[in-house]
């Protein structure tokens, strides 16, 4: 029983931190830029494969890592400066439409250099699984768990202890105001991108090896990290790691208690359920509408 | 007289209808019959999606889930249970109706990303149950569906038929139903815009404030059209599971929602005609793409995001107001 | 004679700052009633609550003597009450003269069926509701604009458009807030021109206004709000010569 509860709730808490990962991409966009970006997913794709590839190419593990996650930089940037900046003045429809455009071009691409096949990323270290009171927990578990402590921990220390950081609070707030105390607020447009895309990519490297992982693995994973956002409240971190836990775990428990045909269903009418009573999700900002 | 003509309210209309009647005379074979009954199908389903996102400025991107509701109603009431197809349209469009305003009541109170994320999520349900309730609808590997009958009159892709002494084939007869269907899909929708209901939609998107102070009951208007927009799907679903004649999950799938919505958006938002040429452009593109293979994905995501990015606005208004521009250069230069 | 709008204790709080506290006040059926003070003195905040944008923290305001705590803001308007905006609020995506049209909203019930087949009944109610949104157009003074868009019209005309909009819905009372803001002198008279106008109708006018000369030249009565609270109350001689309303607007 409690061996079965347990398998459950590890499950569920390794998946839910790469929802929380994909979740704080989401919040940190949405903060600077009030944009909801599709192509959040494609970070996570582009991080596991350009790894996987890099290192079948007799690259050292540390430095595919590396590479990976500075492309996936470069591409958070080069989506905020090409598509997303142009479009400024376009409405909450069309920026979701020209995002989507832009992961279906991504993936486009991704689907060209590495095919459709999965593949497969070895653990970090021991390929052992650890018993804990009659659960088997996957030691790469351990490193999901791990590297989402220190990025959350490293994006706290970086919005309250940086200079850089504190800019995009300050933008994020209020525009205008940034600008007139001589914020570049363009710059910090495209940094809150790029952060964003090392986040998604830094989750989809450390989640390959439990999930494998392929060209079109963005799609899913990119709209259960939404749902983690909007569970929390859209533009709210704590609420970001809170709404991606929760979902992996309900998620792990419907699969394992339930039915695993339906646990995506439970994702869904969770959302719903927690929108019909808290319109802003469970940390959302309280706004009057000023007339 | 040509002047008159262009102040029409009925312009658009006739235009289409024009083209309708005139197209025959371009297609060659079966196949090209096929795309564009097809492309008239969903060109029907995003007028109707356009109501809701055009005019009342509400996202849904969930639509195709009340398409594939329509499409599998209809394949199982007449599949399983030997319906008639008239019927089975019209009780289908009402028992989605009825769905579309019980979840419509509660989730048009959100506003913006996260009424997308609800109505992103209804979608998603209606699909995974279409997925997983197998002893009904087959699961994944579909569903079989009967041939569509007119009141005792059976119309299948693969018949011949007679009308008005002319012989035509079984897509020729599909051709000019979803033609008929296609035009009472649009004069509703113009009826309705350029009404006091269609009023009161646009000025929920304009600004609900307003709506609100001279009286008009925004949740209720937002329930109505969400609804209407529902029923316009299940009915083309219905539809399109017949001339199918097959039918699987993906008819409500995310990626046929984000189609929909695509097709509004790059067509023009609030434009009626707009919205038909989005969905006619999306229908061609991956036609066109084809010849490049491996590159179509790519192409296919780059159109659509320059697309968007240069005529935020949409084709249709885009191209309207180009031209525009230039007749009143012209007629200024004359003067 | 009950008073048509009758505000008692009214009270808002935003997250602990009062920015309404404590406002009573009754304003009959006929006149014109306006509500002055410094800038964030609450009025457009009670302007809010009235007309049902907002929800009072206590208090409540009766509307020909009944409650209006559970009505909806389009609920008020069937009951005859209307408004317009500090911060305008016209439907940019349609034209001028369908943005007169919607505030006969009320007035043209047609059913789906109807609308649906366009049947004549709508025809012939749609031809009078925009013959008798143009008349408005032009008794408001912007006749000029019938089909421009509205995103085209001018600051000045919009205000008027709004103004139209809100008779169109054929009020009891109607709630300008801060009409005059950013008119120019000219505008301004025709403006004071304009609300005689509608109050000569027996329409009940409330009004927010920062032009001293206009509201005292007006108004019936006046309240002053200071701090969310009220300082006086009165008809304009009594307000002029009150000591705690010279203080307050020389500098208090």
């Amino acid at each position: 029983m409690l061996a079965e509860f347990l398998q459950y709730l590890f499950t569920g808490i390794t998946i839910g931190a790469t929802y929380a990962l994909i979740a704080l991409g989401f919040t940190l966009i949405y903060n600077a830029s009030h944009v909801i970006n599709f192509a959040q997913g494609e970070f996570l794709m582009i991080g596991g494969m350009a790894t996987v590839s890099l290192t079948a190419m007799g690259v050292p593990m540390v430095f595919a890592v590396v590479l990976a996650v500075i492309l996936a930089g470069v591409l958070g940037i080069a989506l905020q400066r090409f598509a997303i900046a142009p479009a400024k003045q376009a409405d909450v429809v069309t920026l979701i439409i020209i995002t989507i455009g832009a992961s279906i071009f991504i993936r486009g691409i991704a689907q060209m250099v590495w095919g459709k096949q999965y593949h497969v990323m070895q653990n970090f270290s021991t390929n052992e699984p650890i018993q804990v009171f009659g659960a088997v927990l996957n030691s790469q578990s351990l490193w999901v768990l791990g590297v989402g402590a220190v990025m959350v921990v490293a994006l706290v220390l970086f919005f309250t202890k940086t200079l850089i950081g504190k800019a995009i609070l300050a933008t994020s707030m209020n525009k205008e105001a940034a600008r007139l105390v001589g914020i570049r607020t363009q710059m910090v447009l495209m940094l809150a991108f790029m952060v964003s895309a090392l986040l998604g990519s830094v989750a989809g490297i450390v989640v390959a090896p439990i999930t494998f992982t392929s060209y079109d693995i963005g799609i899913i994973l990119g709209l259960k990290g939404f749902v983690a956002a909007a569970i929390g409240g859209l533009g709210s971190g704590v609420g970001a790691v809170v709404g991606g836990l929760t979902l992996g775990i309900v998620e792990a428990m419907t699969a394992g208690y339930i039915s695993s045909d339906y646990k995506d269903a439970v994702a869904f009418s969770m959302i719903l359920l927690v929108l019909f009573f808290m319109p802003r999700g469970l940390f959302g900002a309280k706004v009057v509408e000023r007339v | 007289m040509l002047n008159r003509f262009m102040q029409s309210r009925l312009r658009g209309l006739m235009v289409l209808a024009l083209i309708l009647i005139i197209l025959p005379a371009f297609l060659g074979n079966p196949f090209h019959y096929e795309l564009v009954i097809q492309m008239a199908i969903i060109a029907a389903t995003v007028v109707g999606l356009n109501l809701l996102v055009g005019f009342a400025g509400q996202i849904s991107l969930g639509h195709a889930g009340f398409f594939g509701l329509g499409a599998y109603f209809t394949g199982i009431a007449t599949g399983t249970y030997g319906w008639s197809s008239v019927p089975a349209l019209v009780v289908g469009a009402i028992a989605v109706g009825i769905i579309a305003w019980v979840v419509g009541r509660p989730i048009l109170r959100l506003k913006g990303h996260y009424l997308s994320m609800a109505t992103l999520a209804v979608g998603f349900i209606i699909a995974i149950i279409l997925n997983n309730e197998r002893a009904i609808t087959g699961g994944p590997d579909g569903m079989p569906v009967p041939a569509l009958d007119l009141f005792g009159w059976e119309l299948s892709t693969f018949g011949q038929y007679s009308l008005f002494g002319l012989d035509i084939s079984g897509v020729q007869a599909w051709y000019i139903l979803v033609s008929v269907v296609l035009l009472l899909a649009v004069w509703f929708a113009q009826n309705l815009i350029e009404s006091p209901i269609g009023r009161a939609l646009r000025s929920v998107k304009g600004s609900e404030v307003a709506a609100s102070v001279v009286g008009v009951d925004t949740a209720k208007y937002k329930s109505l059209v969400f609804v209407i927009s529902a029923i316009y799907a299940s009915i083309m679903g219905g539809l399109y599971a017949h001339f199918q004649g097959f039918i699987t999950p993906a008819v409500a799938s995310f990626e046929f929602s984000i189609l929909f919505i695509t097709m509004v958006v790059l067509g023009g938002m609030g434009s009626t005609l707009g919205v038909i040429l989005g969905a006619v452009v999306l229908k061609l593109l991956p036609q066109v793409l084809a010849d490049f293979q491996e590159l179509e994905t790519v192409m296919f995501g780059l159109i659509l995001m320059l697309t968007m990015i240069f005529m935020p606005k949409g084709l249709l208004p885009t191209i309207t107001a180009i031209v525009s521009k230039r007749m009143r250069k012209k007629a200024g230069g004359e003067a | 004679m009950t008073a048509l709008v009758e505000v008692k204790g009214l009270d808002k709080a935003f997250g602990g700052v009062h920015a309404v506290e404590g406002v009573s006040f009754a304003v009959e059926a006929g006149q014109v009633y306006s509500v002055i003070g410094p800038n964030g003195a609450g009025k457009t905040t009670l302007f809010n609550l009235i007309t049902g944008l907002y929800i009072p923290t206590k208090g409540e305001v009766l509307l020909n003597g009944e409650s209006t705590a559970k009505l909806e803001p389009n609920q008020l308007a069937e009951r005859g009450m209307c408004r317009t905006f500090q911060q305008m609020q016209i439907c940019m995506n349609m034209t001028a003269i369908e943005n007169v049209m919607l505030g006969r909203h009320l007035q043209l019930r047609s059913s789906l069926f109807t609308t649906l087949f366009r049947l004549p009944s709508l025809r012939r109610n749609e031809i009078a509701a925009r013959k008798r949104a143009a008349d408005l157009m032009e008794y408001v003074g912007c006749g000029d604009y019938l089909d421009a868009e509205a995103s085209a019209m001018s600051y000045g005309a919009l205000k008027r458009l709004e103004i139209a909009r809100a008779l169109a819905a054929e009020p009891k009372v109607i709630l300008l807030d801060e009409p005059a803001a950013g008119l120019n002198a000219t505008e301004t008279a025709a403006l004071e021109e304009l609300i005689r106008k509608i109050a000569a109708q027996g329409i009940t006018v409330m009004l927010v206004e920062h032009d001293m000369k206009l509201v005292m030249g007006i108004s019936d009565r006046l309240l002053v709000l200071n701090y969310g609270r009220v300082l006086a109350e009165g008809i304009p001689e009594e307000i002029r010569q009150n000591p705690d309303v010279i203080a307050a607007y020389l500098g208090g």
